[in-house]
């Protein structure tokens, strides 16, 4: 079991943090190490990749006790696509962070909460066992909490603060849930949860047991009605954190919506996953008029990412094997897109110190590159052909129709729409009109040195030629996307791996 | 001894939630705290209460249906572990934000509100 390609992804950042602390005297060291650490963790990522495209479902179990007793690891498509893309943003998002994390920020230990925050978020993404989910879920959130006071500004502490109140109590939901679910159905596996839910076919208790999990998926997804935590925290600590958090925590969300959602609640699918598309639709439109309105340009990304949330659930809401695909290959699109737009905002913010739009502008003149690479994600978010955003969205709003949801399909193009509009607004005021007169030009100390340049922008360029990738190619990442969605559906490889042959 | 532990479950539930919504800072603290509690005490009576039995199971498996079931205690022991890290850390925190507010009133945390 020592060489199971499952272990690595959990192992690698481990191990990174833990030397990262014996380094603690020598935070100078950090970055490099962390570095290594965030390229091993991609390495890690793309082997389990390559293993689950050769040989299907791939399973480990802890301590050799076999499931479903034992603690069991398993990754199918889905789970190694969103391991491979954490270990790419964590590796573009720990090279931005040499330019872009203070060095105070770093001596108090910025590099290890990051890598522990990705090991909980891998360990979210191929745990078999819906106990371990909730501790995977501690870990991260824990190591999140640091990220996020890390500084101690007073906007940190009060963003920590919300941030806190509300993951805690979805936590407490979500503990609650497992706790009917264990004392309802007899067992934490998810693969042996799937079986034993069958059988007992749709109850009103089942039913409450699902909403419990929604209400906890939910709000760690930040969907509507529970979204308000994330644009009050994600805008307060600098650049990079927030991009990491944008493109990751609340993917981890939506991927236990999908999991709990495809394998252990489907016995009433008219109830529980037509609520997932009532407030997929309303997550797109109200996140979106949000986005709208904002004046912030971390705030106006942040609505963003709220909005978008809605196009993933949605296809988990409307549960055909098109939606499912649409939805895997918008998630993975989003997380990719979104980090880009964090990244941009931290470096548009670097070199002038300010956040909101009204005194920004005037951007295309000073870096017409960065300004050409926003627009490609700004394009791509809201869906031009044909750039990444577009094939997902296609494939659900193709889903939609299919099925005959009309309102869904209005609010998937309403949010469309109103993407491309608030992303009209941020190129007009921060990369189109001219600097605010009044506005002293920049001082020269906040022009980054050329080696600053490099580390910001090789992420930056990096990503967006895989988002490029997906938008110019997509037939491979569909085909990906589809079979992943076909795990999802028919879950019998699923349970088949985990349990290891016995019904 | 199940109804009285399910009335108290109940009852932190209700506290934990009311204290939650109040204004204070402390007060938002302890709900969580009583929260979890709340589900932890849920897990431990969901598992079962059996007074008396020593805790080592019979190989005759009739003999382990008087038993109470351990996974549930191993659940709780791991999610009180869990908790009391995270308590220690948002009572540290809002020890933080309240030297840096000046104030223990969440009306006041309105800072990300608004920027620059």
């Amino acid at each position: 079991m020592s060489a199971s390609p499952l272990i690595w992804p959990l192992l690698v950042p481990l191990l990174t943090a833990i030397g990262l602390l014996f380094l603690w005297r020598r935070p100078s060291w950090h970055r490099w190490v962390g570095l290594a650490g965030a390229f091993g963790l991609l390495a890690a990522g793309l082997f389990l990749l390559r293993t689950v495209m050769t040989e299907g479902v791939t399973t480990a179990t802890i301590g050799g006790w076999p499931a479903p007793y034992g603690i069991v690891l398993a990754a199918d498509r889905l789970s190694a696509a969103l391991v491979a893309v954490a270990g790419l943003l964590g590796t573009a998002v720990h090279l931005f962070s040499i330019s872009g994390v203070d060095a105070r920020r770093e001596a108090y230990g910025y590099y290890p909460a990051l890598h522990l925050m990705l090991m909980g978020v891998c360990g979210a993404f191929v745990a078999g066992d819906i106990f371990n989910l909730y501790v995977w879920f501690e870990v991260l959130l824990m190591a999140s909490f640091m990220l996020l006071e890390l500084g101690g500004e007073r906007i940190q502490l009060e963003a920590a603060i919300k941030y806190l109140a509300l993951n805690l109590l979805a936590s407490a939901v979500f503990l609650s849930g497992v706790g009917f679910l264990y004392g309802f159905a007899g067992s934490l596996n998810m693969a042996d949860l799937a079986g034993r839910l069958a059988q007992r076919g749709p109850s009103p208790l089942s039913n409450g047991v699902a909403m419990l999990f929604l209400l906890a998926f939910g709000t760690k997804a930040a969907l509507f009605p529970f979204f308000f935590w994330l644009p009050a925290s994600y805008h307060a600590p600098p650049a990079p954190i927030s991009a990491v958090f944008a493109g990751l925590l609340t993917k981890v969300g939506v991927y236990a919506l999908y999991r709990t959602f495809t394998l252990m609640f489907v016995a009433d699918v008219a109830f529980t996953h037509g609520w997932l598309m009532i407030l997929a639709g309303l997550t797109m439109v109200i996140g979106l008029l949000g986005a709208v309105v904002q004046e912030d340009l971390r705030r106006v990304l942040s609505f963003n990412l709220v909005g978008h949330i809605g196009f993933m659930v949605l296809g988990l809401g409307l549960f055909t094997p098109l939606a499912l695909a649409g939805g895997i290959f918008y998630t993975i699109h989003d997380m990719i897109d979104i980090t880009i737009l964090f990244l941009i905002a931290g470096v548009v913010h670097r070199e002038t110190g300010r956040w909101r739009m009204e005194s920004l502008g005037g951007f295309y003149d000073r870096a017409p590159f960065l300004s050409l690479l926003f627009l490609l994600a700004a394009f791509s978010l809201s869906g031009i052909p044909p750039l990444s955003g577009f094939w997902g969205k296609l494939a659900l709003i193709r889903a939609a129709l299919a099925r005959e949801q009309y309102l869904a399909t209005a609010a998937a193009l309403a949010a469309t729409f109103l993407t491309l509009l608030s992303m009209a607004q941020v190129w007009e005021a921060v990369f189109w009109k001219d600097r605010p007169a009044a506005d002293p030009e920049p001082a020269d100390a906040l022009r980054p040195t050329r080696w600053e340049k490099v580390f910001q922008m090789t992420p930056i360029v990096g990503l967006t030629l895989v988002s490029l990738a997906m938008g110019l190619f997509p037939e491979p990442f569909f085909r990906y996307a589809e079979a992943a969605a076909r795990g999802l559906l028919e879950p019998s490889a699923y349970i088949l791996a985990v349990l290891g042959g016995t019904p | 001894m199940e109804l009285v532990l399910s009335a108290v479950t109940g009852g932190l539930y209700a506290a934990g939630l009311f204290m939650m919504m109040r204004r204070s800072l402390f007060n938002m603290i302890l709900g969580l705290i009583l929260l979890g509690h709340a589900a932890n005490l849920l897990l431990f009576t969901l598992g079962g209460l059996e007074r008396g039995n020593p805790a080592f199971v019979a190989s005759d498996p009739a003999a382990a249906a008087s038993f109470p079931d351990p996974l549930p205690q191993a659940l709780i022991l791991t999610a009180i572990v869990i908790g009391f890290g995270v308590n220690a850390f948002a009572v540290v925190l809002i020890r933080r934000a309240h030297g840096a507010i000046g104030a223990d009133d969440l009306d006041e945390l309105k800072s990300t509100d608004c920027s620059d």
